[in-house]
């Protein structure tokens, strides 16, 4: 055997705040993500991504402080996105307690960001967003996106995932902009292709809508981890659930 | 009271370690610091590393490391990732570097193929190969959190091995010292239970 494949699920953040919606039932506040992270380790989560969807640059100590509590009651790796625009925002992140920062439209914008990064604080620690679109009319190619997918880049993802490896990435975090809030599973040829492609380990995100879309993902898609918010958040599946599923299709999981 | 002190070099998940330390002390108290005279006052010492090992050599000064040697020399001490690399032989990393030369092994890279990632990052199973007090309540072949790209295949002082595509020494100990490639601060109730038995520990 070898490493285990993980389920990470995904906390949207807003001020300090948990959204997009998160219903629990025995939970005193749903929208604290402390409460909510402690929930998700409970049940066997083998990381947790907190992404800071905070429009405004101001609230950034909020950010820093939720990134504290999480990290001392939570023991198992912490991953935080968003708004990641310098090797200071990085420092700051990895001070208050998590343990890899997810760098996407500053990546983009100025790719030496991701070498001097990895320099700096060692490929374990930095991975690279990728979020992606189908290039219109090309099958089995794709195009990074950023600002959500609403700017186009014209930079081809495998090509984009291949150089930041080689600046020093250690995991690619790929979401699929026409996936994403589908429910209708990852773009698995999409997830294969960046996969296959570079050395590094690989989440597949974007589309989850039950837990074959989990299980599609490493086998078919051939990613090392899945990410999903919603479907763990409405308790439609807990992540327990998730894994004793992903066990039965014989995929090695922690448990 | 015994006081624990988290080598503070400039390289590691020093929050990570301390918060992990303090939810399991009791009488303990964890200072993290890189005050030699620190050091010296210590009961216990946890040396962590991230990153490239080149650079966390290079961070430990060379004051500093003397200080070191001399201070894990009979303490009780831990050493977590590139940490217990660093007390090895000699790494291939970097163009090779030289180790403290404290346990016995050197550090090669992980060959990545297509069923094997590189880094090696995620949850694997810990197999023991001896019994040791700081193993105290941990299953064997329990699941710890790993990230690293290179790894000790062999050694007179392995305790522990884990497979990523091979088998790779995951636990070393030699006398006063435990070190482990995993992190204990990210595995969650197992990895507690380890820093819990160091706390406990007397030699």
């Amino acid at each position: 055997m070898s490493v285990s494949k993980r389920i990470i699920p995904c906390l949207d953040v807003d001020k300090g705040r948990v959204v997009k919606g998160v219903n629990f039932l025995n939970i005193r506040d749903a929208g604290d993500p402390v409460e909510i992270a402690k929930r998700y380790d409970n049940e066997g989560a083998d990381e947790i991504t907190m992404l800071d969807i905070t429009a405004s640059h101001e609230t950034r100590d909020t950010t820093y402080k939720t990134v504290e509590d999480i990290a001392s009651q939570v023991f198992i790796p912490l991953t935080v996105g968003g708004g990641v625009r310098n090797i200071d925002d990085i420092k700051t992140l990895l001070r208050s307690g998590a343990d890899k920062v997810s760098i996407n439209t500053s990546a983009v914008e100025n790719p030496d960001f991701v070498k001097a990064a990895a320099d700096k604080f060692g490929s374990q620690c930095i991975v690279v967003a990728v979020d992606a679109k189908a290039r219109n009319g090309e099958e089995g190619s794709w195009e990074v996106v950023t600002y959500g997918g609403r700017n186009r880049t014209n930079i081809d993802v495998v090509e984009w995932t291949q150089q930041v490896q080689e600046y020093g990435a250690g995991e690619i975090l790929l979401t699929s902009m026409d996936r994403d809030g589908t429910k209708e599973g990852f773009d698995n040829n999409l997830v294969s292709k960046v996969s296959g492609s570079i050395p590094i380990p690989v989440i597949a995100s974007g589309g989850v809508g039950n837990l074959d879309h989990l299980i599609d993902g490493i086998k078919i898609g051939g990613a090392e981890a899945v990410l999903a918010a919603s479907i763990f958040h409405f308790s439609e599946y807990s992540i327990a659930e998730a894994k004793e599923a992903m066990r039965a299709s014989g995929i090695e999981v922690r448990i | 009271m015994t006081r624990v002190v988290v080598i503070d070099y400039g390289m590691g998940n020093l929050h990570s370690v301390g918060k992990a330390l303090e939810s399991v002390a009791e009488f303990e108290r964890v200072i993290i610091s890189s005050d030699k005279e620190q050091l010296k006052q210590a009961d216990k010492i946890v040396f962590p590393g991230v990153g490239a090992i080149k650079d966390c050599m290079a961070a430990l000064s060379l004051d500093l490391r003397e200080t070191v040697l001399e201070q894990i020399k009979n303490k009780p001490t831990l050493a977590i990732c590139v940490g217990m690399q660093m007390l090895l032989e000699s790494s291939e990393e970097n163009d090779g570097v030289e180790g403290l030369n404290i346990l016995n092994g050197k550090i090669t890279k992980i060959k990545s193929n297509d069923h094997i990632k590189v880094p090696h990052m995620g949850w694997n199973k810990v197999k023991f190969l001896k019994d040791h007090f700081l193993l105290r309540n941990i299953p064997d072949s329990s699941f710890f959190y790993f990230v690293h790209s290179y790894c000790c295949l062999e050694s007179s002082d392995a305790l522990a091995e884990t497979e990523h595509g091979r088998n790779f020494i995951s636990a070393l100990e030699k006398d006063n010292i435990f070190a482990v490639q995993f992190h204990p601060e990210k595995s969650q109730a197992e990895g507690l239970k380890l820093y819990k038995n160091f706390l406990d520990w007397s030699i």
